[in-house]
């Protein structure tokens, strides 16, 4: 039996890689809640955030939190390129098939991954973390960085903030009401177009900021792009399709299951991932919190 | 008038490109060969069922692995490892797709990625089988020495052989499924993909038909991936990975999925493309995405749909005949 | 022929159909009307197997068929129409016929034989019998109104069924089309024995061939019987004709 503070350790590790991985999934949850698109370029904003970030903190080099503001920037200009890519180009694939949506999305995958190799080159770029999160703390005799406990807080800070405006607010009614039904929601007077370009902005922001707040702890690699999305779309189909909360929970359990997963079976921690995930799919294919679908 | 029998035009020049005497040529029409069947094995369920498969490589892929083990490790001859490689696809593509089918549209297109992404996982971990990350390299060619005492084709190479044997194979699993489409499980696919609810009141058990295209698709993958592995001289977890299964549906809609060669057409594009482009920039990708975005938008019919309306167009001038299906049968002839 | 026993079906806490019994003999005619909302559809989708009843049975030819698959209730010899049209329609006209044709005879999952020329003698006739043999080339999508819901009624037909349910066979058509299709209905149905059960909205056609009526109200039974019995039950006058009369 392993001692217990190693066993923390895991459990810490795979608490943090399911937050990143929380932020990144409910982003293609609630664009696919809503839109009913499964957006594979979700991994690529991730990819573009994170060397925007990169870039926003070379910039502004002299400031010594500078990360903060490049993370925020990053985000932002994610939001703005998936509101232009939806406005101009995805709002006409919407009444195709499915196809030929999932072949646009998977054409932009192409696009920013080689767009992405032409601005910052193929080698592995990485941030340091902003001086103010740059310690560590003890617990139970594992040291975890302080950079590692504030993301383990945002996730469940920002599943909070959602559900709080998705409960609550007229946007939250509204919002639901799309991921329910698409003719009602017309037929309530509102403005469709705009909640769809709204979501898929908020959508992309989370990518954007998932990747900027990445960099410090993995470094910045071609290919990641199409590794996370796998990942993300892992987290969705366990937590089930459009809900939220499952999200959350397919996160946590991938997190877990990945980190625990290497101590039991050394080799087959991805392989575990995924036989879970077949597992459910074939008990639960909605997923764990998901809704029936017919 | 008299049609032009396509079908043997191309595959009589598909004969000729050994004789032209370019390693490269053989080498560019094997990859054409081989990668035409996995996109055409595809568009039987996008085409013709109607269903969006998004994980199509895992059936490529197991062939690929269950072929080149048989044959390397096992030693077993070509034809049926080949067989076997077509048949273990198909044998998952059952178990997996008795699952996909109880979804519909998107549904059915992510629990097909996931259950590929779930073999990508076995072959990139399963070192003892697979050979895990480093895959499974030097995959014997099958044995070619007894053509080498043919006459007329005794004296190419070893590559050439091997580019007619995969063309032999392939022209023969052309004409098989042409024969399916053509047959009454074909029809009864289209009458799905077209409403399958009114296909329920006419007696047809909708997942059943569905499961069973899903099932000749996977074995067709396989024969291709088998193929390919042989081809490629080795195998590995990219073959399964799951933006390989997006390339089929490129090809699938680049050639256009609504005429039977559409998809073979489109391979051909796509590989030559590939060539073109990847000798004068790497950035073959973002290439391929800036044409896909083009077709997607502009053509959504592909290279075949986009001729196939435009003689359309010229046949309606010359007869004015409004709005008159082609006679059954002949309804996907492109070529 | 068809006995429905005591079926009840609910959406989300409204009762659709409640408990509603019907008894239908081999080679009878027989009408289900009420007024627009009174669960005529959802009674037919509880009978084809489109819908699972809550409670209840459906018998067809004394076997148990409640809530088996709608293919497999058709391949025991119930042929049924839509309301709202429902056709393939991007086949050809002759393609519809002859893929229920195939998909009835179990051909289906035939892998070789070329499809094109199968059970064309029978199509050609069907299509001929419902005067649509000149358009048997023409895409089924593009037909007028009318004559897709003769297509429809075909490829029912091609389905060879004992029983036929029709929902609204005449919507939407012309008077002279109304009664052409009365017409052939009446006729086919005497020709090859069948028994037909249809809802219907114009109470002129179901006097004029119905044997038995039933009328449905608010998802409940109220009166059963001949044309003459029902014409004259208070309630139905009440509730229904009087809506109309």
């Amino acid at each position: 039996m392993p001692e217990f503070s190693f066993l923390f350790g895991q459990f810490v590790g795979g608490l943090t890689a399911a937050m990143f991985l929380f932020l990144i999934a409910s982003g293609l949850s609630l664009i696919f809640g809503v839109l009913r698109v499964l957006n594979f370029a979700h991994g690529s904003f991730y990819m573009i955030g994170a060397y925007l970030a990169w870039q926003l903190v070379r910039w502004m080099q002299p400031a010594s939190e500078g990360f903060w503001p490049a993370a925020l920037g990053a985000a932002l200009s994610i939001a703005v390129l998936g509101g232009i890519v939806e406005r101009v180009l995805l709002r006409h694939l919407y009444d195709r098939e499915e196809l030929y949506q999932l072949l646009f999305t998977y054409a932009l995958v192409l696009i920013l991954g080689d767009l992405a190799k032409v601005v910052w080159g193929t080698q592995q770029l990485s941030v340091s973390r902003p001086p103010s999160l740059a310690g560590s703390s003890q617990l139970f005799g594992v040291t975890i960085p302080h950079y590692n406990l504030f993301i383990i807080l945002l996730g469940p800070s920002i599943a909070l903030g959602f559900w709080y405006v998705l409960q609550k607010t007229a946007v939250g009614r509204i919002v639901r009401a799309a991921a329910l039904d698409r003719e009602t929601l017309g037929a309530l007077g509102a403005n469709v177009g705009w909640i769809y370009t709204g979501m898929f902005m908020v959508g992309s922001f989370l990518a954007g900021l998932g990747g900027a707040l990445v960099t410090p702890i993995k470094s910045i690699v071609p290919g990641m792009d199409v590794e996370i999305i796998v990942e993300a779309f892992i987290v969705v189909v366990i937590g089930g399709l459009g809900s939220f909360w499952g999200t959350f929970l397919g996160a946590l359990i991938y997190g877990q299951v990945l980190s625990f997963g290497i101590l039991i079976f050394p080799r087959f921690s991805i392989f575990a991932v995924s036989v879970l995930m077949a597992a459910i799919l074939i008990v639960r294919p909605w997923g764990l919190l998901g809704r029936p679908l017919k | 008038m008299k049609r032009i029998p396509w079908t043997v035009v191309v595959f009589a020049a598909g004969l000729v490109v050994p004789f032209l005497g370019s390693r490269f040529y053989t080498f560019v029409a094997t990859d054409i060969v081989i990668v035409a069947l996995f996109a055409m094995s595809l568009n039987l369920l996008l085409g013709y069922a109607g269903l969006v498969s998004f994980g199509h490589a895992a059936y490529f892929g197991i062939g690929a692995y269950t072929c080149a083990l048989l044959m390397k490790s096992a030693g077993a001859p070509f034809l049926p490892s080949l067989l076997a490689g077509g048949l273990m696809s198909a044998a998952f593509a059952l178990v997996f797709g008795f699952f996909c089918v109880r979804l519909t549209r998107i549904y059915f297109a992510m629990l097909t990625l996931a259950f590929a992404q779930i073999v990508w996982a076995i072959c990139f971990k399963w070192n003892d089988v697979t050979g895990g990350e480093q895959g499974l390299p030097s995959v014997p060619y099958p044995e070619t020495g007894w053509m080498g005492a043919l006459p007329v084709i005794g004296d190419l190479r070893v590559a050439d052989h091997f580019y007619l044997i995969v063309l032999v194979i392939v022209a023969l699993c052309f004409a098989a499924l042409r024969r399916i489409v053509d047959s009454p499980f074909g029809r009864v696919l289209t009458v799905i993909r077209d409403n399958a609810e009114r296909a329920q009141f006419i007696g047809v058990n909708v997942r059943g038909y569905q499961l069973a295209a899903f099932v000749v698709a996977g074995f067709f993958a396989g024969i291709s991936g088998s193929l390919f592995g042989i081809f490629n001289r080795g195998v590995f977890p990219d073959f399964a990975y799951w933006t390989k299964s997006a390339e089929p549906l490129i090809m699938a809609i680049l050639g256009g999925m609504g005429a039977f060669w559409g998809p073979a057409v489109g391979a051909a594009a796509f590989i030559v493309l590939n060539q073109q482009i990847t000798s004068y920039t790497q950035y073959w990708p973002f290439t391929m995405g800036a044409v896909l975005i083009v077709l997607l938008f502009v053509f959504p019919g592909g290279i075949a749909g986009t001729l196939m309306s435009l003689a359309e167009r010229l046949r309606l001038r010359s007869i004015r005949e409004p709005l008159v299906a082609t006679e059954p049968g002949s309804r996907d002839a492109a070529g | 022929m068809l006995q429905v026993d005591g079926v009840r079906k609910t959406f989300d806490g409204f009762t659709a159909v409640d408990g509603v019994s019907l008894a239908i003999k081999r080679g009878e005619i027989a009408a289900v009307i009420g007024p627009n909302g009174a669960g005529k559809s959802t009674l037919f989708n509880l009978i084809t197997g489109h819908l699972r009843p809550d409670t209840g049975r459906v018998l067809l030819k004394d076997r148990d068929i409640t809530g088996a698959a709608p293919h497999r209730i058709c391949l025991m010899g119930m042929g049924r129409s839509f309301q709202r049209t429902n056709i393939f329609s991007k086949l050809s006209v002759f393609e519809n016929v002859q893929a229920a044709f195939i998909t009835h005879r179990r051909r289906g999952l035939n892998f070789w034989k070329l499809s094109s020329e199968l059970y064309r003698g029978e199509t050609e006739a069907l299509l001929g019998s419902l005067g649509l043999n000149d358009k048997a080339h023409a895409v089924s999508g593009a037909l007028s109104h009318g004559n897709q819901k003769q297509l429809e009624l075909g490829i029912a037909l091609a389905c060879d069924p004992e029983i036929l349910l029709l929902d609204e066979p005449t919507a939407g058509m012309s008077a002279a089309e109304t009664h052409e299709t009365i017409r052939l209905l009446e006729r086919i149905a005497k020709e090859r024995g069948l028994t037909l059960l249809f809802t219907e909205h114009d109470m002129e056609v179901v006097f004029s061939i119905a044997q038995r009526i039933s009328v449905l109200h608010q998802g409940r039974l109220i009166a059963e019987g001949t044309p003459a019995e029902v014409q004259a039950h208070a309630e139905v006058r009440r509730v229904y004709l009087g809506e109309r009369h």
